[in-house]
Formats: structure tokens, sequence, C-alpha cells
């Protein structure tokens, strides 16, 4: 445990310290001792992720839909614990919590919450986030990735960049433009027409997956 | 699609939420790299003496923890106000570009601190760094998250 010079720790309520101490433990047990390994070999440690949807990690501020519904120091603390083991562990959950499921829970149909929210916070699904594209991540409004209606359906064109999860993800939520504006979708994977490309030539984050 | 947002406000509402969740997380990899460097001045001997018996690691060690408080502090305070609801944009970017600047500093200062053994994958640092790289740079750059500070002192976009 780390030097708490202002007993920072006192400041935390009951339940808060209880999720610090499971999400610590958990670090200690199950990601230190494997993830400088799969920095070096360039691999996803697919077992952490069951363990983290179980320690209620996942979409951990939403109240329903089978999600944990902890505070907002609670979900810093467990964001706190997670990158003491690794920074891209933490990226996975800030990715599926607060760019595809908060994103879902605050701006999605009742359906789209029902169908998706609890598949997620399981991680029965994998979600990713495309906002990016090569162009320029710092100014996002410059988006070339289009939507059109045709008929009832909607047919998005464009690439994305940089897109964390991305190559394990089932679900992406995709930013495009449309008549009206910038407006997000919720792709599946499998829809035909989708490819994913993994970017291997990077020295930071190895441990996790990109497009 | 999702029906209740229209226009970047949507995409940008959800990384104000990753970046909160971020400003919280480089303090664990700062903390992780500085609990290793503690134990590796203590049983480290050169010129006759343990490294942390010299003046100028223990300077740089007291200015490491710091750094941590500080930030820790800083996203106490923020989750506060995110609890309260009241949160601003501002006060996420201004978050995230002291507490990732301090923990990539950190682990870079950790990393020459072990000297040759810093880039070897026995040791931590290294990994957090190069980590960091990245986190410096994703969901707002540095240089975004100033400029955001700055439009709020000055009431101008600068980017
Ligand atoms: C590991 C990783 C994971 C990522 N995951 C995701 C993800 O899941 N989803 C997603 O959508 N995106 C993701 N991104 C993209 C990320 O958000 C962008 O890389 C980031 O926004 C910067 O965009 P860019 O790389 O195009 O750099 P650019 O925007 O081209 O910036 C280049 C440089 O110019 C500087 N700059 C830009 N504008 C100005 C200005 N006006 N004045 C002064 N300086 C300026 C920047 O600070 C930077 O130093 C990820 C990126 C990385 C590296």
């Amino acid at each position: 445990m780390s030097i708490d010079l202002f007993d920072i720790n006192s400041l935390l309520s009951e339940e808060e310290q209880i999720v610090r101490n499971n999400v610590s433990r958990f670090v200690d047990e199950n990601v230190k001792p494997i993830i400088q390994d799969c920095f070096e070999s360039h691999s996803f440690p697919k077992q952490l992720i069951q363990p983290i949807a179980e320690l209620g990690l996942l979409g951990s501020s939403i109240e329903g839909y089978g999600c944990a519904g902890m505070n907002s120091i609670s979900y810093g603390l467990i964001c706190q614990e997670l990158e003491r083991g690794d920074s891209g562990v933490r990226s996975f959950v800030s990715v599926q919590s607060s760019l595809v499921m908060y994103p879902i829970f605050t701006f999605g149909s009742e359906e789209q919450k029902e169908e998706w929210l609890p598949k997620l916070a399981k991680a029965e699904a994998i979600g990713c986030f495309g906002l990016t594209e090569s162009q320029g991540g710092s100014d996002p409004a410059n988006m070339k990735t289009h939507a059109k209606k045709d008929g009832d359906d909607w047919v998005i064109n464009g690439s994305k960049m940089w897109i964390t999860n991305g190559s394990i993800a089932d679900l992406a939520l995709i930013w495009a433009n449309t008549e009206d504006g910038i407006r997000g979708f919720l792709v599946e994977t499998s829809t035909s027409g989708f490819t994913a490309n993994e970017i291997d030539n990077k020295f930071s984050l190895r441990g996790i997956g990109y497009i | 699609m999702l029906p209740e947002v229209v226009g970047l406000k949507g995409p940008l509402s959800c990384l104000t939420q990753a970046r909160y969740g971020i400003s919280w997380g480089a303090i664990g990899a700062a903390e992780a790299c500085l609990e290793e460097l503690i134990e590796y001045t203590k049983t480290r001997v050169l010129f006759d003496r343990a490294l942390d018996e010299n003046q100028a690691i223990q300077i740089r060690l007291a200015d490491m923890q710091r750094r941590i408080t500080n930030a820790g502090l800083l996203s106490h305070r923020l989750g506060q106000l995110k609890d309260e609801g009241r949160m601003n944009p501002t006060q996420v970017s201004l978050a995230k570009w002291n507490n990732v600047r301090m923990a990539l500093d950190i682990a870079r200062d950790c990393r020459d601190m072990l000297g040759g053994s810093g880039i070897s994958a026995e040791y931590v640092p290294i990994r957090h760094m190069l980590n960091l790289e990245s986190v410096i740079t994703y969901e707002g750059t540095e240089t975004i998250h100033q400029l955001t500070v700055g439009r709020a002192l000055t009431g101008k976009n600068a980017f």
C-alpha cells in the first residue's frame, strides 16, 4: 500500500473503502503477476475480463440494468486501483463504462438500454467508442464519417482510427455526421461491411488492442 | 441510433466522464512506480551507502510524494463535485492535465533512478511510462486541456 500522508483514506465512506480494497486485492493477485508479460508479448489478458465484470466494475455508476450503482468517488477509486496495475486495464474499463455504457444509459432508448446494458455489465458484450478519425483527433468536428437514412435503415460510411477495444468489440458506438448533425450509432461488429484492422506496431499500452 | 442527443456534445460528454476516471487512474500508476522505487533505493548500495541515504535521492522521492498527494486531493475534490452534480469540463481538463503530467514525469524519473535496471521489464516504471505516453495524448491531448483552461480564463477559444 502506498503512503497516504494526508490521510485521504479517512475521507472515504466505508462502502468506498470496501470497493477500493476489493479492486486493490484483485490487482495484486490477478493483474500484477501477469501484466508485464502481456506488455512484452503484446497480448490482451482476456482472463481478467470476467473477474472485472464480477466485481461490478463495468458501468459501476449506472443505477439499474444489472449495474452496481456506485458513486463517483468509487468510480475514481476503481480507476486508481486498476491503473496501479496497468493503464491498459484501466483503459478497458474506462471505455466500456464511460464511453459505451454511459452514452447508452444517458442518450439511448429504453429498448437499447435493456438490450445492451446488462450484457455490457456482465462482459457478455464488449464495446468500443469510435470518434477519432485519421485526419485529426483534436478536431472531431472535422468528421468525415457520415450516415444516411435508407428507408428504415441507416447506412454509415467512413473509417475510424485509434479505437480502444476495437479488435475485441462486439458493439461499436460510431459517431457520424447526418443531415441533422453528429449522431451516435450502435453498430454490431458482426454487421456486414464492418472491418477492424489491429494496429500492432505500438510501444505503449501493448496489453490491449486497437484498430 | 441513440435518439436523445444531436451534435458534438454527445461524444464530448462521454469523454468528460472518462477523463474524470483517468485523472484518478494516473495517480495509481504514479504510486506503483514510487512504491517500487522506494524499495529499490533501500537496497541499492553505491559509494558504500544505501541510495536512499543521499539527500539528492530523498529530495526526489519527497517531490514525487508531494505531487502524488496534490493529485489525490484534486481528484477527491473533483469526485465530491461530481457526486454533487457540480463538476464542469474545465475542472476535468485541469485534473486530467495535472494528474497525467504528474504521473508521466514521475514514471520517467523513477525509470531514471533505477539506473540501467529501469529499462528492464523486471521493474514497473518503464511500462507505466510508455503507457502514460498514450494517456497524455488520448481523451484530449495535454495541449487541448491547457487550452480549455485558458479559454475559461480569457473567454477566448484558441483552438
Ligand atoms: C492509445 C490510444 C487510444 C485511443 N483510443 C481512442 C478511442 O477509444 N476512441 C477514439 O475515438 N479515439 C481514441 N484515441 C484517439 C485520441 O483521442 C487522439 O489520438 C487524440 O485526440 C489526438 O488526436 P491525434 O492523434 O489525431 O493528434 P492531433 O489532433 O493531430 O494532434 C497533434 C498535436 O497537435 C497538438 N494540437 C492540436 N490542435 C492544436 C492547437 N489548436 N494548438 C496547439 N496544438 C494543437 C496536439 O496537442 C498534439 O500534440 C486513442 C488514441 C491513442 C493513442
